[in-house]
């Protein structure tokens, strides 16, 4: 393999690990408050769908964006109303969202454009268009780093560069503001953050409502940066993927950076590769496919370090009367 | 939390919650531009205004049987399978095995051998997430998604990789032979002179419908059927009642499996008669709604099955007849979900208000 390969493996992995790190860092905040989150791939589903519906019928990606975000917050707040004030199971909520955003994005996909759900091509100001950081061009002659910098890290949409941004301010929020400390505590011991009189109902439905933003930027980024529109669930799983990250990051954001850049790996892998030949090993694709999902039982196991999820994690609480 | 009546708790809950969900599909046809009350008459008479629809609507819900009374018999443990997806994934490849690679003299021993194989193989996947639930405290919830993806993409290698028969480019396994074709259920009426129109409802009806009594006999007239209850009642009284809580788990989770992997012989040995690569087609997790809407009890499944059986067939109808696509049903199924699972407590709540009174004064 030479390094301009390299360099394509390497922008490839940060392309497809951004829908990932957003969706996970979603699923952190709302799990770490205490609420499961399997309804990750159904909220992007509809943010992907709404924001590439907005941006062909109006050419303003922003808007579309905008709408995706609201989306997929919609489908949130279904999520915390079924979850949070009706102390429904949170796993059964979650299922049925995922159920709702496949088949409503069909059904009004093939209302408003008729083509078997997909969404027009975008183009032109449909689409976010790649940002080519300062100096790239320059740099680009520096031995090593150079290329580095102008393959890898340049290049990109915004959205990716606001899902890296996400992952020190989620962890500077997570562990060093009071925000921070009371959402983790609701998801270890809510009674605890009751009796010091701060509201766990409110702050369960901010976290997950910041579940719902996030999950509609990732969305956004597959239908109108990573693909130009949308298709029938185009999630493909990846709401999954990302909670397999987030058990596999044990919920910490850095972690998750590090868990959402190796599935993204492996991804990239799994496509340009069919079969992956290990020195006469012949590694076939389904096994790539798999890996994310097989490493995460693996961890869930607690063979290599146990994953322990928030404490009072998918417990609906309920103060003493 | 206040209790209801027994009568509005089985019947007048999940009855007001299946038509809030009917409702709002209603609305969502409606804004969608259709008319939902055409869209009804479409579905009716696509599913059951003809003994062909009627064939179809029972082999939809022949599946949905399996792999509801696979999720209830789990709920009644306590726990949550939504692995039925992957678990009858492998069911199909335990009947495509045994269909493919042994000889058999009459299809009804082929029939016997597939049932135990498919029920072995969905057994079997559901025996790693329940003994890693059970030994390690992982979730089963996750796991089991986990083991569906595991699943698709181990499918995926055996279908490309070893059953393609040379030359084709599907990944599809051979077609079995064909002496082992099951028993068509229009067969079985003509043979004694009812006529009914083709349709891929077969024998396997039969075994669904015993799987129900079975069902209920192992949790209400059994020893491990009260312990299964018990466990998922209360985890800490069971086990001081002496009850293993890995073996509740385990025996729950193999039954289980089993079950959502039987389903694969109605549609792999019934109907296809070759292993596809989507042999499942979400039956899995409709399993779910229907486990849900039938309140884990076998005679609600078997209510709820034939509704969703209904539903996917008239749902087909519907996406020929009129512009309306076939996933309208899977918005019903969702919200099928939504109200009779996540939301259960905004029906219940105003009910349980509406029954106090009434109470207290007696």
């Amino acid at each position: 393999m030479d390094f301009a390969t390299l360099l394509q493996l390497l922008d490839s992995t940060l392309r497809l690990a951004t829908p990932l790190l957003l969706a996970c860092l979603a699923g952190l905040y709302s799990e770490r408050a205490g609420i499961f989150d399997i309804g990750l791939e159904g909220k992007m589903l509809a943010a992907a769908f709404t924001a590439a519906a907005v941006a062909a019928l109006t050419g303003n990606v922003w808007l579309g964006l905008a709408a995706g975000i609201l989306a997929s917050a919609g489908m949130a707040a279904i999520h915390a109303l079924a979850s949070i004030t009706f102390r429904g199971n949170q796993l059964i909520s979650g299922v049925a969202i995922n159920f709702l955003a496949a088949g409503m994005t069909v059904l009004v996909g093939q209302n408003l454009f008729a083509l078997g759900g997909r969404t027009p091509q975008l183009a032109g100001g449909g689409r976010f268009a790649p940002i080519t950081l300062p100096g790239a061009e320059a740099l680009s002659a520096v031995p090593l780093l150079g290329p580095l910098y102008a393959e890898v890290i340049s290049g990109h949409t915004i959205l990716v560069y606001i899902a890296l941004a996400a992952v020190p301010l989620t962890w500077w929020l997570l562990y060093r503001t009071r925000f921070g400390l009371r959402l983790r505590a609701v998801g270890e011991n809510p009674a605890a953050v009751d009796t010091a009189g701060v509201s766990v109902v409110g702050l369960r439905f901010v976290a997950v409502l910041i579940c719902g933003v996030l999950c509609g930027i990732a969305g956004a980024y597959l239908a109108t940066a990573l693909s130009a529109g949308f298709v029938k669930d185009m999630t493909a799983g990846r709401g999954f993927i990302a909670l397999a990250a987030l058990i596999f990051a044990k919920w910490r954001p850095v972690q998750a950076l590090g868990a959402c850049l190796l599935f993204g790996f492996l991804e990239t892998v799994a496509i340009r590769y069919q079969n992956v030949d290990l020195g006469g090993v012949v590694v076939p694709v389904q096994v790539m496919q798999a890996l994310p999902y097989i490493l995460t039982v693996v961890i869930l196991a607690g063979f290599v370090g146990k994953a322990i999820p928030p404490r009072a994690g998918g417990e609906p609480y309920v103060k003493e009367r | 939390m206040n209790r209801l009546p027994t009568w509005a708790d089985v019947v007048l809950v999940p009855l007001i919650s299946v038509l809030i969900a009917f409702v709002i599909s209603g609305l969502v046809i409606l804004a969608i531009g259709e008319d939902p009350v055409r869209a009804m008459q479409v579905m009716v008479k696509g599913a059951l205004g003809s003994t062909a629809g009627w064939g179809y609507t029972l082999y939809y819900a022949t599946n949905f049987i399996f792999t509801g009374l696979a999720v209830s018999i789990a709920f009644h443990a306590g726990l949550f399978n939504i692995g039925g997806e992957g678990q009858a994934t492998l069911g199909g490849l335990g009947v495509a095995l045994v269909c493919l690679f042994l000889p058999w003299p009459h299809w009804s021993l082929a029939f016997a051998a597939a049932i135990l194989a498919a029920a072995a193989f969905g057994a079997l996947w559901a025996a790693v997430p329940a003994w890693l639930q059970a030994k390690r405290g992982s979730h089963i919830v996750i796991t089991t998604i986990m083991f569906n993806f595991i699943a698709a993409a181990l499918l995926n290698y055996v279908l490309v990789n070893v059953l393609r028969p040379v030359g084709s480019m599907d990944p599809a396994s051979a077609r079995f032979p064909r002496e082992l074709r099951l028993p068509r259920l229009q067969e079985m009426l003509d043979a004694v002179g009812i006529p009914f129109g083709r349709s891929p409802a077969n024998i396997t009806l039969f075994v669904a419908i015993l799987a129900c009594v079975a069902v209920w006999a192992i949790l209400w007239r059994t020893r491990l059927g009260y312990q299964i209850r018990a466990f998922g009642k209360s985890e800490k009284a069971a086990v001081y009642a002496g009850i293993s809580p890995f073996r509740i788990t385990m025996a729950a989770m193999l039954i289980s499996g089993a079950l959502a992997g039987l389903m694969a012989v109605n549609q792999v040995m019934g109907e296809a008669q070759r292993l596809l690569l989507n042999a499942v087609e979400g039956a899995g997790f409709i399993g779910i709604a229907v486990a849900l809407m039938g309140r884990s009890h076998p005679a609600g499944v078997f209510l709820a099955a034939l509704l969703f059986g209904f539903l996917y067939q008239g749902g087909a109808e519907l996406a020929l007849e009129t512009t309306i696509p076939r996933e309208l049903i899977v918005v019903i199924q969702a919200l099928v979900i939504l109200f009779t699972g996540a939301l259960d407590n905004m029906v219940r709540m105003p009910l349980a208000a509406l029954f106090r009174p009434r109470r207290g004064g007696a």
